[in-house]
């Protein structure tokens, strides 16, 4: 019955099975995929929660200055279930944000954005880009006072752009401060604008990826060579193997996801922020404005870079920068190798250093800039007045941080191509 | 390079800056429907004149143990039904005229503050001459909110001297008793314990629920593992 109802199918539209089986049944992946592998369905599984969830949130949200707060306070409260989906929704944002730090990682570590494959990663950049976005705008909706003097600061940077700045950040927010005009676009831009493209995004990024076929932890091609019966020695139809694979790293992941939703929603002030659930006022600036931590990083390389000409425009400028140039990542690693298995001590220790600086950036843009400490240099000698600007301790680690940050990057084409490598086998092997 | 080094070595003893009043731990336990409903009678005899819980509703209090009549006679003054939200009986314009400040609607403050400082705020009120209030707060300094429970807990005079042992920015807090309250020590901190457990279930109510449906969550999602193992073991037996 079932196979009769198919064939109809099939033989009116050949397209779904064509298909099917050309990104599953028939879709040859690498075997030796290991851990770092999971985090790209992970991020898929995420973009639907966060799809599904936010579609129910939009049934009792309003987009309005004087009802937003409250109306998420009634979803807590007064909606069945609703606590659950704004939960789901909050702790999916975060979930989203670690799924894809995971998945870039992994490009890094096996070489996944090198040729063939730069257009997977600059589609993969892209995603980023638009989920940093999408971040943005919906945090603007609980409108709360970090909402609020969040957006404020993030607006405001835009500002600092030399002539077109106040324009722009006029335009951006559609009112001389952040206010209901700008809660009612960003409500716009964020369940309708930025989920279009971020799902063109995730089309092009995985048929892009489909084209050139998959990379592995070895960064050898595991469609060269075939058996005697004709199929790949190291490659398996993704549909059931990676399937069922994947189908036990997302139960594992929903696991951890549910502990962090039912027993610690808030992650200690991480996940949401605890000023959060005080109502926007724009009279009252926190003492304290940070942003969510998976902007952190960034928003220390912004800190740190110090003011010229009373402008912070440096600061926007390198902000930018470190995001814009994962772009050229493709071309400035010129390692003749790909995965860091065969790579030598240069490009291991660099990576290494720079996982480090990520952290600590990502900590000290949570934290005040004071929460190191202060040097004991005194105003009045030679230091404090010419050399030292601040004497934050945590403002010159940052620094140091950045400097590091950067030379990963700039350094790459060099270190890369000096760097001793390892052969690389013909054929993939397990670890 | 000399002051450069001089600099780095100099990282350890680098001055940190004065912490405030530290803060004592709330003993609340969310279980305690005896405390709970404790606390819901100060909030609504103390605090509702003037600090609403706008997002909480009169019927909500239920989760509390209270059946629908004991919520009418003995939380329910200025609300006609139950399913009324917990306001307060003015408009908070005039509050603002007549405080200098509305006092603020109180459904999440356990969630912006947390209750481990609700706990300490309400018990270091002192009199200070210096305020329009006539009382100070040694957590929150020149608070513009008077002490709503200094007949529980009588009145306080509070010296702040700087530690001489303590090192930089530490100071000692000293607290002498100028009249007695109604409650013992022992007693109004005990009060206030349930006062903040209210706070705190009132901030989310759906904490009691999430839990055990976290416990059953996991466990379905277990019982998928097992599943979803053999699965994928059965699969993969055959790639070599």
């Amino acid at each position: 019955m079932v196979a009769r109802l198919w064939q109809w199918f099939d033989s009116r539209m050949p397209t779904v099975g064509a298909e099917w089986r050309k990104h599953a049944a028939e879709y040859y992946a690498p075997k030796n995929f290991n851990f770092w592998y999971f985090f790209g369905s992970l991020a898929l599984l995420v973009l639907v929660i966060q799809i599904v969830s936010g579609i129910f949130l939009t049934m009792n949200y309003k987009p309005d200055a004087n009802l937003a707060f409250g109306s998420v306070e009634y979803i807590m409260r007064d909606v069945p279930g609703g606590w659950l989906i704004r939960y789901i929704h909050s702790t999916g944002a975060s979930a989203f944000f670690i799924v894809v730090y995971l998945h870039m990682f992994r490009a890094l570590l096996y070489g996944s954005h090198k040729e063939p494959r730069e257009l997977v990663w600059i589609f993969g950049v892209l995603i980023y880009l638009t989920l940093m976005g999408e971040a943005f705008f919906g945090y603007l909706l609980p409108w709360g006072q970090m909402s609020y003097w969040g957006a404020q600061v993030i607006v405001n940077l835009f500002g600092t752009v030399p002539f077109i700045g106040p324009d722009l950040a006029l335009w951006i927010r559609g009112d001389y401060v952040v206010s209901d005009a700008t809660l009612n676009r960003f409500f716009a831009l964020h369940v309708i604008a930025l989920p279009l493209v971020l799902l063109g995004l995730v089309v092009a990024h995985l048929l892009a990826l489909h084209d050139v076929g998959s990379n592995n932890p070895d960064g050898v091609d595991a469609k060269r060579l075939k058996g005697p019966d004709g199929h790949y020695l190291d490659a398996i139809p993704f549909h059931p193997y990676y399937t069922v694979k994947d189908l036990l790293g997302s139960v594992v992941f929903l696991a951890i996801f549910c502990g962090v939703l039912f027993f610690v929603p808030e992650v200690g002030g991480y996940f949401l922020e605890y000023n959060n659930f005080v109502p926007a006022d724009p009279l009252k600036t926190p003492e304290h404005i940070a942003p969510v931590w998976y902007f952190t990083p960034f928003y220390s390389i912004l800190r740190a870079v110090p003011p010229l000409f009373h402008s912070q425009f440096p600061g926007v400028l390198a902000m930018g920068i470190a995001t814009l140039i994962l772009f050229f990542l493709p071309w400035l690693d010129r390692a003749a190798v790909k995965s860091i298995r065969y790579r030598g001590t240069l490009y291991k220790s660099w990576l290494a250093a720079f996982v480090v600086v990520f952290l600590i950036l990502g900590y000290l843009g949570t934290e005040p800039t004071t929460v190191w400490g202060q040097f004991p240099v005194s105003d009045d000698s030679f230091l404090g007045k010419y050399i030292v600007d601040t004497k934050d301790v945590a403002t010159w680690v940052a620094r140091v941080c950045t400097v590091v940050y950067f030379l990963f990057f700039f350094l790459m084409p060099w270190y890369t191509a000096r760097d001793k490598v390892k052969p690389v086998p013909e054929r993939v092997v397990w670890h | 390079m000399k002051k450069l080094l001089a600099l780095i070595l100099a990282a350890p003893i680098v001055v940190f800056a004065s912490e405030g009043y530290r803060l004592d731990r709330s003993p609340h336990d969310a279980r305690d429907l005896v405390s709970l409903q404790s606390g819901a009678r100060t909030y609504v005899n103390y605090c509702l004149g003037c600090h609403g819980l706008q997002y909480v509703r009169y019927g909500g209090l239920k989760d509390l143990g209270l059946s629908e009549a004991q919520i009418r006679d003995n939380l329910m003054f200025t609300a006609e039904k139950v399913g009324e939200p917990i306001k307060i009986a003015f408009n908070p314009k005039d509050a603002k005229a007549w405080f200098g400040v509305a006092p603020p609607d109180l459904s999440v403050v356990a969630r912006s503050r947390g209750a481990d400082w609700l706990y300490t705020y309400l018990r270091t009120f002192y009199r200070d001459p210096k305020t329009v209030t006539g009382w100070n707060n040694a957590v929150f300094p020149n608070v513009a909110m008077p002490h709503a429970l200094w007949t529980l807990q009588g009145q306080r005079a509070l010296e702040v001297v700087a530690d001489k042992e303590g090192g930089h920015g530490r100071v000692q807090y000293k607290w002498s008793e100028i009249s007695k309250g109604t409650q013992t020590a022992a007693e109004y901190d005990a009060t206030v314990r349930d006062l903040v457990n209210f706070l705190a279930y009132v901030g989310e109510p759906a904490a009691v629920y999430r839990r055990p449906i976290g416990i059953v969550a996991l466990f379905v999602l277990g019982v998928l593992f097992i599943f979803a193992y053999l699965l994928k073991k059965e699969y993969w037996k055959d790639v070599k």
